[in-house]
């Protein structure tokens, strides 16, 4: 076989994977209620968008639009009432645990800890699903976890105790517990709540690196119009549970659609790297 | 990075064996009857090598008959009260979980009670018979967590506090029916004191001891299979199963084996208390907080914990006996609210 041959296989095989659909969400719906005699507390209105590997996408909206429901929903903590979420092929409610944690990974809002952990403890965990017999890690684990560590640029954290470093710190233990997880799809429920600015950049540009460069699919939750704006390929905007519109985000920040939404006066202007940028302007 | 391996675990567990085998000759020499280390060492290789018949002293039967069955039960019990505790702990996700302080042991300590009550009117043989406490023990204690559990649920959460406030309740209410039931029934039972308080004095069948072991090695066995799921379980079941704990399945395991080792505990030594609290808490911080290390340094150290505080209930006010859940509770309740001042503060 000529290297040629090889190598024109090896693009085609790249660009197939390029346009893989990954994740897809298709009519999703879903209805809480306390009691199953009474009408729904909240629902869910059938929802649908797709994501390719590398790609970002944000879940916006303002508090109670659902966006933390549709997150649960992707993750397979929740079934849906109606239709189906496809990861590479297979529903992930249907996955068990195990398989699921190997897929998919969640950075949640706070980790809380019960009794004191070092950070590389805390970043083994996400080799849990990995495990054989008495789960014992490996070297292998070892290896992925420090990996792990290093390209969240928190490998000096490696021996700090989880309770005594700061909050951006922790949120970066935490992602690196996630990327040890070998995800196809990383999910985030507002990520960057409790971080100051340059915390929430640096968040941000590590999970736009690590999406391009291991081909994570990586859908966020957020209530960061201006960051969701400059770092999502595709926004997916809700309201009162409703998905309102699925597209990049030149399409969906608009200055009457935002301000329906939200409630609030505010222009849109076109930034300096391209990407729309909202001023919430005082109220008169 | 120092991820844990088989053999520092083997290393932690080994070093604690030694401690405890110092203990036990310490528990065979010390007694209302003092015995001699050579008459001790002598006594025990006779029985080692099947020669019991040549133990001809009275110091050796009272090592031999009375003082090692004595100390094997402090054993098993220690080390299942403290594994139990171990996952509590981890179950609830409580640092103040302990079958005593959640009132499981007095929910065991009715349960056996009443099978002893049932006992006399079905005609069983002398197994099932011999069985029948063990099981109401476990029923009670199944019972109790789960009544406790529901207790300690505020707005579909475990609210800590409320958890640990309905356990003391439901103790107190325990312990009320069963002083209600000994002093209306005539003294067939072992008195009061034992079931509130526990003491490791009374005689047993050979048989049971066969039993208590199998049944702690499997119980403590189901446990231990799930024991990195615990780890994981700390930081919130929804975490867990993010993870990829299967959390419904490892809830059920540990919460049946959890019971049954507090069941089996309580059924032949009453409601020793705050051996499920200290040893594991001890054990964390010697050993850190990884339940593959925990769960087993635990048992052990369990059953050094109890070995010695029989042994201090048995010499203290020597030939009186104090008993043993009296020398637990006097070391235990102080570490109980230490504990708790710091984790309010």
């Amino acid at each position: 076989m000529s290297p040629g041959s090889s190598h024109a296989r090896h693009l085609a095989e790249a660009g197939r994977l390029a346009n893989e659909i990954r994740l897809s969400v298709e009519q999703v719906s879903y209805a809480y209620s306390a009691n199953p005699a009474q009408a729904p507390l909240f629902t869910l209105e059938a929802t649908s968008f797709q994501a390719r590997p590398g790609e970002i996408v944000a879940i916006l909206g303002p508090n109670a639009s659902g966006k933390s429901t549709l997150l649960k929903l992707i993750a397979g903590a929740l079934a849906p009432l109606s239709g189906r979420i496809l990861l590479s092929g297979f529903v992930t409610h249907s996955l068990t645990p195990r398989t699921r944690a190997q897929r998919i990974a969640m950075v949640q809002q706070e980790s809380t800890l019960l009794f004191p952990a070092r950070a590389w403890e805390f970043v083994l965990q996400g080799r849990h699903a990995y495990g054989r017999s008495l789960r014992f890690e490996s070297k292998e684990d070892v290896l992925i976890a420090k990996n792990a560590l290093a390209q969240v640029g928190a490998a000096d954290l490696s021996d700090r105790w989880m309770d005594q470093i700061s909050g951006g710190e922790k949120q970066r233990v935490i992602l690196a517990r996630a990327l040890a997880q070998q995800p196809l799809l990383l999910l985030l429920d507002e990520p960057t709540l409790h971080l100051d600015i340059a915390a929430q950049i640096g968040l941000l540009d590590a999970l736009r690196r690590l999406a391009g460069e291991n081909r994570y699919t990586v859908v966020v939750v957020t209530h960061e119009l201006n960051l969701a704006a400059e770092y999502a390929d595709q926004v997916v905007l809700m309201q009162r549970g409703r998905c309102l519109r699925v597209g990049p985000p030149a399409n969906i920040y608009q200055r009457e659609l935002l301000e329906q939404v939200f409630q609030t006066p505010l222009t849109v202007e076109l930034g300096s790297s391209g990407r729309p940028r909202v001023y919430v302007l005082p109220d008169t | 990075m120092r991820p844990l391996t088989l053999r520092r675990l083997f290393l932690q567990c080994s070093f604690l064996v030694v401690i405890l085998f110092f203990v036990v000759v310490l528990a065979l020499k010390f007694g209302a009857v003092p015995v001699s280390l050579y008459a001790l060492g002598r006594d025990l290789l006779r029985v080692v090598f099947g020669q019991s018949s040549q133990i001809s002293s009275d110091y050796g039967l009272i090592v031999v008959n009375i003082r090692l069955p004595r100390i094997l039960l402090g054993i098993i019990v220690g080390a299942s009260l403290s594994v139990a505790g171990t996952s509590f702990q981890a179950l609830l996700r409580n640092p103040l979980a302990d079958p005593y302080v959640l009132g499981v042991s007095s929910g065991a300590s009715l349960g056996a009670i009443l099978a002893l009550i049932v006992e006399p009117h079905l005609t069983l043989s002398p197994l099932v018979a011999a069985l029948l406490p063990p099981l109401g023990a476990f029923l009670g204690a199944a019972v109790t967590i789960a009544a406790v559990f529901f207790l300690g649920r505020r707005e579909g959460q475990i609210d800590g506090n409320t958890l640990l406030l309905g356990g003391v309740i439901t103790g107190s209410f325990i312990s009320a029916i069963i002083m209600f039931l000994m002093s209306t029934l005539s003294g067939s039972l072992r008195g009061l004191s034992f079931w509130l308080m526990g003491d490791l004095s009374t005689p047993l069948q050979k048989s049971i001891y066969w039993f208590l072991g199998i049944g702690f090695v499997l119980a403590a066995g189901a446990i231990y299979t799930t024991a990195s799921d615990l780890n994981l379980l700390l930081a919130g079941e929804k975490e867990a199963m993010h993870l990829g704990v299967d959390v419904p399945r490892v809830r059920l395991v540990v919460y049946i084996a959890a019971s049954f080792l507090t069941g089996l505990a309580v059924s032949v030594s009453g409601a020793v208390g705050y051996v499920g609290l200290i040893v594991p808490h001890v054990m964390r911080f010697i050993f850190g907080s990884d339940h593959r290390t925990l769960l087993p340094t635990a048992a052990i150290g369990g059953a050094i914990a109890l070995v010695l505080a029989d042994t201090l209930a048995r010499t203290v006010v020597a030939p009186t006996e104090v008993s043993v859940g009296a020398v637990t509770a006097l070391v235990g309740a102080p570490l109980f609210i230490y504990l708790l001042r710091r984790r309010l503060a």
